[in-house]
């Protein structure tokens, strides 16, 4: 915000150069849809849009680093393992219940993390920062895996019920993810996106996407690259970090298949099937994976199969992504561009 | 002095596999510079397919004895899957490698659950053939003759392949196009032949390497995904597309899990990642790799 050159008289910009903020109402609006859902939809369907909130909150912060700054990490799967074995140890082992304990514990434990990984990865591009991403997210599961006494291994660690609000909500489990929890976490997707989005608008968000489009230019007319790309790095790990909280909280449990690199290339797909190009697009890749592994998986057992076809399918055929493709569709009635 | 033996030789046997595996990555990298994850898969494949084919052959009354030719054939006959996936693949060699990336974990995806149509869920393995050779004494240590075989067919491979690329004239047409593929068009080069021969033989590589480990072990579901994390850690501590790497990335990693396994089992997987991880800070290219742009 207190970048000068950015400050000076707004209103100077000519309307349709101002960012238009699509992204925002989008994702906003799905997260009115998804308030009211509680009345008429199921438990089963809400109980799945757990886990999409969790991927949601964690894609923002991905796609702060692929689609804004152009960093693909195959890693990333690894703070959304650090926040549920944040919340699995402080729950289990400590006996601290607080949710927002948890979430700042998740938050913090990650953005250090992340701090002292980035430090050594943002140094590189392209597939070397990807292949290092990738191999300390394989140390962390290693380490998760082998460390029985610390970790509990391949059995993972259990998440016990948090207070809200430091208050005791009785009930089921159902009853819990679907009634407080879910609009706790709601509405944590909601201010979290207004925060991203915030992030991506200013001084900083445009110089992240300078680096992505040149960092030689960026860094000569003094953008620092090291600097804004480890903070970058940060903010996501941290995204990362709280949706692996609302991950373990909703499943319970905290396991080390979290860490799996496979994991973060599932994260990297639902970017690209929302279209990392646009704000909102990565989170409603989490939504659409979501919800279509869920179908897949419930009319075959080759899931696996099925989503990597539409993988293959994605990439030949639309690489935007659904939100680059349907733009493209507007676009084109409206007389292209 | 017998355990450091054995951890050499079991340390080797793996490296002569890995190896294999990480040279097709290599050779795909290099040429068409596309980071092939689904290279596990091809390795599974090679395993799964070797199993089929050994217990075929031996149903036809083929000696147990033959079953290593079986097997390499095998490896190279599978291999030619990669015809139709370089196809697949032609059609974004010019985007971002992001792209590259993402539709090669697809296609890791689709091989994970053919493979569980196709072979079931449960580890298979290749029973009675394993020590057909016997074993042999080296150094005052029992190996079943097999695995010395293992290691002499990789370094013929590996042999083969070097003279292949270093002194045959498709060789140099091979290293002509990874050097600048619109230059050797230019020159009136099939660039896409080359490519599909080469991504095939890639593949083959990987084929052959898991039909070659299968009597040692068991032919898994998981043995994809682990496999492409070992052999991303061979080419990341060798350099990216050189093939001097990855003997050597291999040579590392598999003597580092063997004696990791001897000396401490917990940190098996977790010493090889910090190698990579020294690797990449100290050298980022790698040993062998050329410094990245």
């Amino acid at each position: 915000m207190s970048h000068p050159s950015i400050d000076i008289a707004p209103q100077a910009i000519p309307r349709r150069l101002a960012p238009r903020p699509n992204g925002l109402w989008l994702l906003l609006g799905l997260i009115v849809f998804m308030a009211l859902m509680p009345l008429v939809a199921s438990p089963y369907a809400l109980l799945l849009m757990l886990p999409f909130i969790g991927y949601g909150i964690a894609l923002l912060g991905f796609n702060l680093l692929f689609g804004i700054t152009g960093l693909l990490s195959f890693g990333h799967a690894l703070f959304l393992a650090v926040g549920a074995y944040a919340a699995a140890a402080l729950t289990s082992k400590f006996g601290i219940l607080s949710f927002e304990l948890l979430l700042m514990a998740a938050a913090g434990a990650s953005g250090l993390v992340a701090l002292a990984i980035g430090a050594l990865c943002v140094r590189y591009t392209k597939i070397f920062f990807g292949m290092l991403t990738l191999a300390f997210g394989m140390l962390f599961h290693s380490f998760l895996f082998k460390f029985y006494g610390i970790t509990g291994g391949d059995q993972g660690m259990r998440v016990l019920r948090p207070l809200l609000l430091g208050m005791e909500w009785r009930g089921g489990k159902t009853a819990f993810l679907t009634g407080p929890f879910y609009y706790y976490a709601l509405l944590l997707f909601a201010l979290l996106g207004l925060a991203m989005w915030r992030v991506t608008q200013s001084p900083f968000g445009l110089h992240l996407r300078a680096i992505r489009e040149n960092a030689g230019k960026a860094a000569y007319v003094g953008v620092e690259v090291f600097r804004m790309r480890l903070t970058a790095f940060v903010i996501s790990a941290v995204y990362g970090g709280i949706g692996g909280t609302i991950l373990a909280v909703t499943t319970g449990l905290a396991d080390p298949e979290l860490a799996y690199w496979t994991h973060s290339g599932n994260l990297v797909f639902m970017a690209v099937l929302g279209g990392s190009g646009t704000f909102a697009g990565p989170a409603i890749g989490a939504l659409v994976f979501v919800v279509l592994q869920d179908f897949v998986m419930s009319i075959t057992q080759y899931w696996r199969f099925v989503m990597g076809g539409v993988l293959v399918f994605l990439v030949v055929f639309m690489p935007h992504g659904l939100s680059g493709t349907i733009e493209a569709l507007v676009n084109r009635r409206h007389g292209g561009r | 002095m017998t355990e450091l033996v054995d951890v050499f030789l079991g340390g080797t046997f793996h490296a002569a596999v890995l190896f294999l595996v990480a040279a097709g990555l290599q050779l795909v990298f290099g040429v068409q510079k596309i980071v092939n994850l689904a290279c596990g898969s091809f390795y599974a494949l090679g395993a799964y397919f070797g199993i089929t084919a050994v217990g075929i052959a031996i149903k036809l009354g083929m000696p147990p004895l033959l079953f290593f030719p079986v097997l390499i054939v095998a490896g190279l006959a599978i291999g030619l899957v990669g015809l139709p996936i370089e196809r697949v693949l032609r059609t974004i060699y010019r985007r971002d490698e992001s792209y590259q990336l993402l539709i090669t974990f697809g296609f890791l995806l689709m091989f994970q659950d053919a493979f569980r149509y196709l072979w079931g869920a449960t580890p298979r393995t290749m029973d009675n053939v394993y020590l057909a050779y016997g074993t042999a004494q080296v150094l005052g240590v029992r190996v079943p003759t097999y695995n010395l075989l293992v290691i002499a067919a990789s370094i013929a491979i590996a042999a083969g392949l070097g003279l292949f690329l270093e002194r045959t004239k498709t060789g140099r047409i091979v290293r002509a196009t990874a050097e600048n593929r619109d230059m050797a068009e230019g020159l009136g080069i099939n660039a896409s032949k080359i490519f599909a021969i080469v991504f095939t033989v890639g593949c083959m590589l990987g084929t052959v390497g898991g039909a070659l480990v299968v009597p040692s072990g068991a032919a898994s579901l998981d043995m994809a995904v682990d496999l492409v994390v070992e052999s991303f850690a061979v080419v990341v501590i060798g350099g990216l597309g050189s093939m001097r790497g990855a003997v050597v990335g291999a040579l590392i990693v598999g003597l580092m899990r063997a004696a990791a396994i001897s000396l401490m089992p917990e940190l098996e997987m977790l010493s090889v990642y910090l190698v990579v991880v020294v690797v990449l800070i100290l050298r980022p290219a790698g040993l062998f790799g050329k410094v990245a742009a």
